[in-house]
Formats: structure tokens, C-alpha cells, sequence
């Protein structure tokens, strides 16, 4: 099957939080934000706001009935700033009116004094001043400064990654619908059903079973909506709670933009010690995260640049420090990778310089450290079923890498004006959330009398296809067509405390639940059916293509007609069930242990061409050869890697995120924050399914595939890289990222 | 927000296949016409300023006794240009089954989250209706105005790919395209009438008044000001600028209602300038060029505005026209200062006219931004330049992005003026363009990146027209 909706996307039917038929008497809601990124409110006076045609009501911190409090991880982050403000865009005041025309008019007409103080946008800035999240944590093994004086080779230098906007077409946004008995029900467009809920309670000083939170999907996330959609919903319920009517707040994109966080821009100190032939011996690392003003997910962020910062290498003695930077912008946060794309980032651009000083290529390096069974990772967990040097082998082979860089050389002896460059780009991505409780699913599955199904999970449709991955495992567990099932929208009164739809386990801790929840019923119908056609033992009875066999003959029972007799039979067809991901552990005092189930591998070989005169490149082809498991969906799984390998190649090329020294968003709008479009994205993706890969922690041995393709767009920085050297081979070049044409050219004619 | 009842306006169209007649105000965007007052919520907003084409809709409307149709964004759309047309949205091109453009979306998994697909329909839809002959290059021409987030684009290309060959295994009549498109289930059966209820349509032409903001596509006016327009008194320069492009005596007339896609189109440029269509694409994207019109662009003074540029190497006219009177001025003379241009307050560009190049003339422009396709421009050059045994005979060299107005580049053409074409020519005169711009450091780039940029700009105009007589390795 497709993905679950596309037939009603193709027809634009699908509804997102926009579209929704609002209830009489609903308000809009318009946030007021800081202007200035660092400062105390000195005055707020909402007089002539509050006299503007239809504005019902503007909402202050005073105006919280519960805590003033919406943190996850750290307890750091208002609702509404109160005496402080900490970044450009954070709310202050929420106006609601009977039109969106109204409330923008009147948010406009609130005047603010400010008390300005100090701001730090670089992080570097904020180490120095102390003005950190947590404090520096350092994962480690072997001994780094024992091992430097057994390198052939030493390099060091320093690295940095800027950051990303999530670029999700739809914006932040919910509707809160209240309810007799001070209930509330939000339409949200997040990630995290169980935040939104957790958190408006606690802004409302009401429990969690007073909301109810209800996704339908979302128009895209990408880990943009995993903890900063919770601030929207949490208004918009405080507008209802307050007000007594449905209050609708949608950003606009400009707003968007301005007020939630991208991913984490870092910067980084490495030093790689290597033998003669190449062989990493040590490791050590420091990044500063450029964190924003509160926590966020940062600090799990951080942790897993952390466990990605070898990437698909084995190196004997590592010491990786990473230290959050509280900054003034925005909180930075989840994006596809969390803190992995930036970690292996830095190794590879580690390994990229050790290979200008030993006179190899980064390829001869890269190849002979990749990962193997027998070895360990350096948090101590086992390498089991590694499939880096597969993953590398079967890509130079089936795509024939030796004739791809004949190619390149040839047209780079016959070309002036253009040169060509290619990189190789191994992924290593470790699955489940490195925070261990959040590893648990469940699933509510009913079959109703006329052989239907209905499916909740706490897993959430933002595109990535796990509705139809869901639907696929409940199909293959009762044998019945897809067509029959139905996966409900996410709901907190169906499925409680759910984790968040992210790090890219939603389908197989969701998926496992279901399986478990169909066997459940599964087991009751086997149970029937083996009484029903007189069968002996239970393992008589089978279901095939929606017929119930006996001992390998199919009955005259079909499966609507099973489900019927097994109602008036007074049988169950609905069952709960939970799943949690067996065998992971991590210990943080010493920061060892197994955090993930396992680990996804793949290798991408990309080819550029660079215009010498004006500084612009285009990728030729990205050719990846990728781990998928079992594909429980193959057209499904191929877009994922398509579409993460362009969003990550559009991280290390176009996609500039600039602040001002005070603290401004320069690129504000997408006119001047630019995302690869139809051009930009390579001419030619190809994607190959790695063979003899299983993998017992996935739905039917399959793997997860969100986050992990995004991590080959690294490729296309060191492609880049390879067209300027062999434009210009006495040079050599170290830029940071993305590498826009801007930085290409400057590079290229620096004297 | 209330409407002063003076700006309202009566509005007629015809939205899907629905007749629409309102009193409203002109400016009000089609975007919200359509999602608000007629509750249709396939059209998405995604960004309001023309970059996402989330809310990419299809426009009619009747050429020589036909209809035809052309991608615009909505959110840029005011109603009042959408008077006397037939406005497509995804609902009316909904038939009982999913059409095969549709069908190929679905087929090769190209829409993820859903959020933009409606509009990439809207535009291969559009491609399909318009083009006689398909090509896979030329369909992502027409998808380049759509953002996606999700697929990464290369299931979209195999959908355009699928498409394009499915629809070329079809029996369509090429003068009868729609009938054959919706004898094939491509387009619903409503298309066959619309053609008739267009006819149906008055179209009162809005009067024109002064001191009236005038509106050409609104490409970038709504971009800047949607809100403030809804309480201005508006007109549309379609209304009172000719939208037609003729020679008369070796003279280029351009009126200042045409729009880029038309120039790029138009049979009269293409047999002067070779390979304009290429350049145009590099101008914004096809929903834009189908709105934004070329006076709009000359009177929006950009810096960096790519027509501008054009127009300038081509040593440009503008005829500049009032109730009472009409008068000529340089295009060069016509930019005071940032924004600041040499037009009354009763005055609007009639036409832009230059002279038709003669066959020693040779015509370049070089664009470079950030993202190559629908970008504004970091630096953007042009030149024409016309030669007599590798000597200099006329040149006009212009460039944006470097200096508070759409540059003439006078010093450095008079420089070149009567020199013999050689790489050392050319690094010569980069050294006194430097001299002639005061670029600034802003989000497309740093100053002195923009240096850096327009003299490889320079060179690359050489090294493009003149490849014999210039030594590459010089200018690299």
C-alpha cells in the first residue's frame, strides 16, 4: 500500500489544523512577542489593544491559573514571559478576537518597555560567561592521552555546523475545543500528544484526564513539533479555559519563522590521531551546542551527538565532550538526526584533514575503520550485525565507484571552467530513545462485527508513512487486506501516556504493540474457530487471505463471517497491548551501557559539479546503498531515504540560518531562507536495498528509516569540498557549514 | 476586518464550476477568497509570499476564442485580477476517480504529508493543459514553484515522468486540447462549458482614478503589503497599460502589462535573443512569471530586480504616461535612489521600448543566488555588446546587487567602448567596475562576496560570447 492518505492529499480532502470547521463563537488567537532578545519588562500596558473592534480578551502570565510552566526535560520555560524576556519571539501575551484581522490589529497596539540586557548569541561566548544548560558531559574509553604519542599522525582544528529550519509546510497550530466540567480538547499539530497534555494540565492546574489531545497528522514535522508544538496548544487551551470558547491559533509562516527553534548549531574542537596506514587510534572532541535560550531537548540532543560522534568508525581511545550553551535565540531543538548529523559531521571532517596530512584519500581512511562485529562501540555497546563494510562494499561494487571516479577525473582533465567532485558518506544511527523510559508503546485494536478494524497507537502521521506501516503489520498479523483497516487519529483517551513520535521508532515500538494487541484477538478467534470446525489443537487453525484453514484446507469460514459468529459468541475483538524495547540499558554515572536496540547502516556515494567562475554547484547523482532490514513498505521506505538525504544536503548547502548580534532571525521569511527545490535536489537519486540485513527488534525483521538518510547529505559538503580541491589543488579549504555558493567562491579566489 | 464600502467592487469570475458575482474588495487575495469565503481547503497557505506554491491554483481565460490556462499563487492573486476568468482550484479538478495525474502521484508514493501536494497537482495539471509537447525537463520547470519538504523531489519527477508518457499515448486532438483532456478523464466534463459561461461574463473595466495605487501582478506588492492594500483605494494596470508586445521601425515595444512568462514566450524576443527562455527561468518561477508584470517590476525599483537588469543593457526606453500627458525617459535616468523613482503621483509606465539588436549585436545575462531557480538574486548582470573584427563597437553593461539602484555600469562600458576583446581587456575593466558600486552586506551575501561575484560576472559574459578571443586561464 501507499502511503495511508495519500488518495485524500491527491484530492486535497485531507483536513490540518487550518481546515477544520471551527464551532460558533470561536476566537483566533495571536501571540505577542519580545522584540528584543534579552531584557526586563518594565511596563505592559494592553489599554489600547484591548479597545480594538472584536478583540475579546488578552491573556498574561497573571492569567495562569496553574504553573507558569512548560519544560520537559528541565523546568526552565514560561508559558508567557513574566518579569524577563530571553529571546526574540517569545510570547508575552495572547490576543484573542472574534477575526484573525482583529487580534493581529490589535497585538500590534500593545505597548511594551524593555530594560535591556546583555545578549549572547555564540556559544563559545556563553561557555565563557558559564551561561550553560547543564553542565559539560563526557562519554569516554580507552585513553585518548596515552594513545596520542602512537600517532603517526596528529591533526586538530576546529568546525562548524549551522543551523536548520524544520521547514514543515504546515505550520505550528492547534484548536482547543472546551467542554461541560472545565474539559478541554485540543486539535494539535505535534509530535507529542502526552506533552501537550501533560503540560496544559499543569498550566491549568487541572489533571490530565481533563484534556483530551486529538492528531489527526500533521503537514510535516520533522522533530519540529516534538517539543515546541506544545507551547500552541497550551494558549490555545489557556484562551478556552479562560474565555469558556473554542480558540483557534495558527502561526503564520513569519511568525513561525521568528518564534520556534531550528536545529542546534554547533561548533566543534577535534583531534584525530592516526598510523601511517591510516588507522584512527584516538579521538577526542569538544562541541558546544549552541542551545538557545531554555532547554528544550537539548541536552538529549546533545547526548546523542554524543553516542554518533565515531559514526561508523572503530576507534580504540575516544573522549567526547559535549557542553549546551544557553544562548539568547530561540530554543533550539529536535530535528531529524538529533545531534547526530552534527556529531558525525565533525568526524568526517576530521578524517577529511588527517587524509590531506597522510596523503590518502578520505575513502582510504573511512574504509578501513568502519565497524565490525566484533568490536564494541565506545559507550560500551556491542557491535551486533554490523553492516557498515557491507553496506560499503555492495555500494563501491553495484554502483561501480572505481568507474564513478574515472569518470570524475576525466572530466576534470578535460574542463576548465567546471570541476567535478566525489565523497563517500557511511551512516551509523543508533535506534530507540536514548532516554530508556521513553522506549514503550501501546496499541488499541477493536474489530468490529462486519470484519473491520480499527487501530490506535500513540504513533503519529506526519508523512512518514507510519499509519500505513501499522495497518501493514495488523494486515500481515490477521492475514486480511489492508482495505479493512482503519489506523484512528492519535488520541490521548485512547492511548495514554505515549511517547513522542521520534527518533524514528514510532513504527516499530507502535508496530510491535499492534502485533501484540491482533495476536491478542488473534488468539480468542483461533480459540473459536478451533470449536467451531471442531478442530483438535489450536495450531489446526489458521488464517490465510481473510479464510479460516484447518489442518492446510481452507474452511467455508471467511473472515467477516469468523468475526460475526465470534460476536454473537460473546468473544472479545478488542484488546490493548504494550510493548517496551527489551534488552536496552544506560548507565549515566559512567555513561556506559547498550542505549539502542541496534543500529542502521548505509553508504552514499555523491558526485557534484562545481562552476569554477561562479561559485554554484549542482549534485549529479547521491547513489545509496542502504540498510532497511525488511522493508514492511518499499515505496514507503524509498521516499524516506529520498527525502532525508535532500533535506540534509539542503543543511550542508543552501539552508543559512543568520542572528544578528542582537539576537534578529535575518533570514525571516522564505524569500531569503532558501530550501532545495526541484533543481537543487540531485539529478539523479538512486536507491539500492542493502541485502541479507534482519533485525529482531523490528515489525517482520524491518528497520527504522526516518532520521538515519538525512545523515548522507553530509556527503554533498565533502563532494563540494573534493570539486575545490581539484579546481584548485594547492589549496586547501576548511568551511564551515553549509557551504553556499557564497563560501564556495570566497574560498576559491582568496588570496 | 471591515471593509470601507468604497473600495468594494463588483467581482465576477467563475471559481471551479461555480459563477461567482461579489461585492468586495479588489485587493482582497484569491487565497482567501477561496479558503475563507468559499470554505475550499485544498488550497494551502504555506508561506503568503509566493515561495511555497502550496496554494498554486490554475487560472483561464479566453485568448482568440480559447481558453487557456496558466499556474499562479494565490496568495499573490488579488480578485480583482481575477475578474472575467475561470479560477481552478484542486477541488474542481477532482473527477469521480482520481485522474491519472493524480493517480501517478499516488502511484509513486510523491505526496508524504500532504501539505503541498494539491498545488503540485495544480501545476503538472496546468503543464499538461497547456504544452502540445511534453517534456520532463519542461514539467520541472512548471513544478519549480512548489516546495517540498518530504520527498526530496525524486518521486515527483518519476510522476511528472509517468505522466508525460501516459499522456502522450493519448489521442488528443491538439486543437481541441481540453476536449481531448476531458474525453480522457484528465479534466472533469464542467471544462467543455467553460469557454461559453466565460463569454457570459461583463467585464467592467475599473475606472481609472488618481492618486489610485495602481496593481500589475501584486507579485511582490502583497508580498510587502497585503494587509495595507485591503484599505487603499486600488486599480489594476491590466485595466490601463497594454499587456502586447510589438516592433514598429526596429523599436521593441513592451507594454508594461505583459508579463515575464510572455515575454519569455513571445515569438518577436526569441528570434533576437537565442537563449532568453534559459535566463527567464533563472527570473522567480513560473506561477510568478504567469502574474508579474514587466512595468511592475521596472516601478518596484528593485536593486536586484532581474527584468530590470535586462532592460538596462539593452539601453532601454520608458514611455511614462499621465491623464494629460506622455513623455519618454532613459531607463537609466528613471532610478533616483533606493526606491526612488522619477514618476508623479498620476503617472504609471505605459511601455518599456528599446531597440532590436542587429546581427554583430550580442545579448547576456548572468544571475547568481543562493538556490539557483526562484531566488533573488546576489548579484545579477547583464550586458550587450556589439563587435567589429574583435573590436568594441557598442556596449552596455548593467548590474543589480551592488549599489542602492539597478546599475548602469557607465564607466566600465565606456571603458570597453572601442577596445579589441582579450582577457587582459577584461580584468582591466573589473578593476573599474569595483570602482563604479557600493555593494552592503545583507542576507544575500557579504560585500565583499558581491565584488567578488560581479566581476566573475563580468568574466562569464566573456568567456560566454567570446570564448575564441579570451584565455580562460587568465580569468581563472
Amino acid at each position: 500500500m501507499k502511503n495511508f492518505d495519500a488518495i485524500s492529499h491527491i484530492k486535497g480532502k485531507s483536513l490540518y489544523i487550518d481546515d477544520y470547521p471551527l464551532p460558533e463563537g470561536s476566537l483566533y488567537a495571536v501571540v505577542f512577542d519580545s522584540t528584543i532578545a534579552h531584557g526586563k519588562i518594565v511596563s505592559l500596558n494592553l489599554d489600547k489593544a484591548n479597545s480594538v473592534d472584536g478583540v475579546f480578551t488578552i491573556l498574561t502570565a497573571k492569567d495562569i491559573p496553574g504553573e507558569n510552566q512548560i519544560g520537559g526535560i528541565i523546568q526552565d520555560e514560561t508559558l508567557l514571559a513574566e518579569n524577563e524576556v530571553h529571546f526574540i519571539g517569545e510570547p508575552i501575551t495572547i490576543v484573542l478576537a472574534n477575526s484573525i484581522g482583529a487580534a493581529r490589529k490589535a497585538a500590534k497596539e500593545i505597548n511594551i518597555e524593555y530594560e535591556e540586557l546583555p545578549v549572547i548569541t555564540d556559544p563559545r561566548d556563553a561557555f565563557a560567561k558559564n551561561s550553560l544548560i547543564v553542565p559539560p558531559i563526557t562519554f569516554s574509553s580507552g585513553n585518548v592521552n596515552a594513545a596520542w604519542n602512537e600517532c603517526e599522525t596528529i591533526v586538530n582544528g576546529t568546525i562548524d555546523s549551522g543551523a536548520q529550519e524544520h521547514l514543515y509546510l504546515e505550520t505550528q497550530g492547534a484548536i482547543s475545543i472546551p467542554s461541560e466540567g472545565n474539559k478541554i480538547k485540543i486539535i494539535s499539530s505535534t509530535q507529542s500528544p502526552t506533552a501537550v497534555q501533560r503540560q496544559t494540565a499543569k498550566v491549568l492546574g487541572v489533571a490530565m484526564h481533563q484534556i483530551e489531545i486529538d492528531v489527526l497528522r500533521l503537514g510535516g514535522a520533522f522533530g519540529g513539533k516534538e517539543d515546541q508544538a506544545t507551547v500552541w496548544g497550551v494558549l490555545s487551551a489557556l484562551g478556552s479555559y479562560t474565555t469558556g470558547k473554542p480558540v483557534k491559533l495558527v502561526l503564520s509562516r513569519e511568525e513561525d519563522l521568528r518564534m520556534t527553534g531550528k536545529r542546534h548549531p554547533y561548533t566543534s574542537d577535534y583531534k584525530m590521531g592516526l598510523d601511517k596506514e591510516g588507522k584512527i587510534l584516538a579521538y577526542e572532541v569538544t562541541f558546544y551546542q549552541n542551545a538557545g535560550a531554555v532547554a528544550d531537548l537539548s541536552t538529549a540532543v546533545l547526548e546523542r551527538t554524543l553516542f554518533h560522534a565515531t559514526n561508523s568508525y572503530f576507534i580504540p581511545n575516544v573522549k567526547a565532550t559535549g557542553i549546551s550553551c544557553r544562548t539568547n535565540l530561540p530554543p533550539n531543538t529536535a530535528f531529524r538526526g538529533f545531534g547526530g548529523p552534527q556529531g558525525m559531521f565533525v568526524i568526517e571532517t576530521a578524517i577529511e584533514k588527517a587524509a590531506n596530512s597522510l596523503g590518502l584519500r578520505a575513502y582510504d581512511i573511512q574504509k578501513i575503520n568502519l565497524l565490525k562485529d566484533d568490536q564494541h562501540f565506545y559507550y560500551g555497546q556491542d557491535v551486533e550485525n554490523s553492516q557498515a563494510v557491507n553496506s560499503w562494499e555492495s555500494a563501491e561494487t553495484h554502483f561501480n565507484s572505481k568507474n564513478l571516479l574515472e569518470e570524475v577525473n576525466e572530466f576534470n582533465d578535460k574542463n576548465k571552467l567546471f570541476k567535478k567532485g566525489l565523497s563517500f558518506m557511511p551512516i551509523c544511527f543508533g535506534i530507540s530513545f536514548t532516554s530508556s523510559f521513553l522506549n514503550q508503546a501501546s496499541a488499541l485494536v477493536h474489530v468490529y462485527t462486519d470484519g473491520s478494524v480499527g487501530i490506535s497507537t500513540g504513533a503519529v502521521e506526519m508523512g512518514q508513512g507510519v499509519n500505513a506501516k501499522i495497518a501493514t503489520a495488523a494486515s500481515k498479523t490477521f492475514s486480511i487486506n489492508v482495505d479493512k483497516i482503519k489506523v484512528e487519529s492519535t488520541n490521548t483517551t485512547r492511548v495514554a501516556n505515549a511517547s513522542p513520535t521520534a527518533a524514528s521508532s514510532a513504527a516499530d515500538m507502535n508496530g510491535n504493540a499492534t502485533v501484540l494487541a491482533c495476536n491478542k484477538i488473534l488468539d480468542c478467534l483461533i480459540q473459536f474457530a478451533k470449536k467451531e470446525l471442531d478442530a483438535k489443537q489450536n495450531d489446526e487453525i489458521a488464517i490465510i487471505n481473510e479464510m479460516v484453514f484447518v489442518n492446510n484446507e481452507a474452511s467455508s469460514l471467511r473472515w467477516d463471517e469468523l468475526i460475526g459468529k465470534a460476536y454473537f459468541n460473546r468473544i472479545s475483538l478488542s484488546a490493548q497491548a504494550y510493548y517496551r524495547t527489551p534488552e536496552i540499558h544506560f548507565d549515566r554515572t559512567i555513561n556506559q551501557g547498550s542505549p539502542f536496540a541496534y543500529h542502521v547502516y548505509g553508504t552514499a556515494i555523491t558526485t557534484v559539479t562545481l562552476d569554477i567562475i561562479r561559485g554554484t554547484y549542482k549534485f549529479d547523482s547521491v547513489k545509496v546503498m542502504h540498510d532497511f532490514g525488511k522493508s514492511l513498505n518499499r515505496n514507503i521506505d524509498i521516499g524516506q531515504v529520498e527525502g532525508g538525504l535532500v533535506q540534509g544536503i539542503g543543511w550542508m548547502t543552501l539552508e543559512e540560518i543568520k542572528y544578528s548580534s542582537d539576537g534578529r532571525l535575518l533570514a525571516n521569511a522564505l524569500s531569503t531562507y532558501k530550501v532545495p527545490d526541484i533543481y537543487s535536489a540531485p539529478e539523479n537519486i538512486e536507491v539500492e536495498f542493502l541485502d541479507n540485513s534482519e533485525n529482531r527488534f523490528g515489525p517482520f525483521n524491518s528497520k527504522a528509516i526516518g532520521e538515519p538518510p538525512l545523515m548522507y547529505g553530509i556527503g554533498a559538503y565533502f563532494a563540494i569540498l573534493d570539486a575545490m580541491k581539484n579546481a584548485k589543488p594547492n589549496k586547501n579549504f576548511e568551511l564551515s557549514s553549509p557551504v553556499t555558493p557564497e563560501k564556495v567562491l570566497m574560498a576559491l579566489y582568496e588570496k | 476586518m471591515e471593509i470601507e464600502s468604497f473600495m468594494k467592487q463588483n467581482v465576477e469570475f467563475i471559481l471551479n464550476n461555480k459563477k461567482i458575482s461579489v461585492i468586495d474588495n479588489p485587493a482582497k487575495t484569491l487565497l482567501d477568497f477561496i479558503r475563507v469565503d468559499e470554505g475550499l481547503k485544498g488550497t494551502k497557505e504555506g508561506c503568503r509570499e509566493g515561495d511555497c506554491g502550496a496554494c498554486t491554483v490554475l487560472i483561464g481565460e479566453v485568448h482568440n476564442g480559447k481558453v487557456k490556462y496558466k499556474s499562479v499563487n494565490s496568495c499573490l492573486f488579488p480578485i480583482g485580477n481575477a475578474v472575467g476568468k475561470h479560477v481552478v482550484t484542486i477541488e474542481g479538478l477532482n473527477n469521480e476517480s482520481l485522474t491519472p495525474i493524480q493517480e501517478e502521484f499516488n502511484n509513486e508514493g510523491a505526496s508524504q504529508c500532504g501539505f503541498c501536494t494539491p498545488g503540485f497537482v495544480n501545476s503538472l495539471t496546468g503543464y499538461v493543459i497547456e504544452n502540445e509537447e511534453l517534456h520532463t525537463h519542461d514539467a520541472e520547470n512548471a513544478l519549480a514553484g512548489n516546495i517540498c519538504r518530504c520527498t526530496g523531489y525524486a518521486s515527483i519527477k518519476r510522476t511528472a515522468e509517468n505522466v508525460i508518457s501516459r499522456v502522450n499515448k493519448l489521442n488528443i486532438n491538439g486543437e481541441e486540447r481540453i476536449k481531448s483532456l476531458v474525453k480522457e478523464k484528465n479534466l472533469p466534463n464542467y471544462f467543455l462549458g467553460i469557454e461559453e459561461k466565460l463569454k457570459q461574463i461583463n467585464i467592467n473595466k475599473l475606472g481609472i482614478a488618481e492618486s489610485k495605487k495602481l496593481i500589475g501582478g501584486g507579485t511582490d506588492l502583497f508580498v510587502q503589503k497585503a494587509d495595507a492594500l485591503l484599505n487603499e483605494e486600488v486599480s489594476f494596470s491590466k485595466d490601463l497599460t497594454p499587456s502586447e508586445i510589438n516592433v514598429v521601425n526596429n523599436f521593441c515595444q513592451i507594454g508594461a502589462g505583459v508579463t515575464i512568462e510572455q515575454v519569455k514566450n513571445s515569438e518577436i524576443i526569441k528570434n533576437y535573443f537565442t537563449t532568453h527562455a534559459e535566463q527567464l527561468n533563472l527570473f522567480a518561477s513560473l506561477p510568478i512569471r504567469n502574474s508579474a508584470t514587466i512595468g511592475g517590476n521596472i516601478v518596484n525599483a528593485s536593486p536586484i530586480g532581474d527584468s530590470t537588469i535586462i532592460f538596462l543593457a539593452l539601453n532601454s526606453d520608458l514611455i511614462i504616461k499621465s491623464k494629460s500627458s506622455t513623455r519618454k525617459i532613459k531607463l537609466s535616468d528613471f532610478y533616483k535612489g533606493y526606491k526612488d523613482i522619477d514618476l508623479f503621483e498620476n503617472e504609471f509606465v505605459e511601455e518599456i521600448v528599446f531597440e532590436l539588436p542587429n546581427a554583430t549585436t550580442t545579448f547576456n545575462f548572468e544571475k547568481v543566488s543562493k538556490r539557483t531557480h526562484l531566488d533573488i538574486a546576489s548579484v545579477n548582470s547583464a550586458i550587450m555588446i556589439s563587435t567589429i573584427d574583435g573590436t568594441i563597437d557598442n556596449i552596455v553593461l548593467s548590474a543589480g546587487g551592488i549599489s542602492p539602484i539597478p546599475l548602469y555600469l557607465e564607466k566600465t562600458s565606456r571603458f570597453l567602448f572601442s577596445q579589441k576583446i582579450n582577457s587582459e581587456i577584461v580584468l582591466e575593466a573589473l578593476n573599474i567596475a569595483q570602482l563604479e558600486i557600493s555593494p552592503i552586506s545583507d542576507i544575500r551575501g557579504s560585500d565583499q562576496y558581491k565584488k567578488l561575484l560581479l566581476s566573475q560576472l563580468i568574466k562569464a559574459h566573456f568567456i560566454k560570447l567570446f570564448s575564441e578571443q579570451i584565455d580562460v586561464e587568465v580569468l581563472l
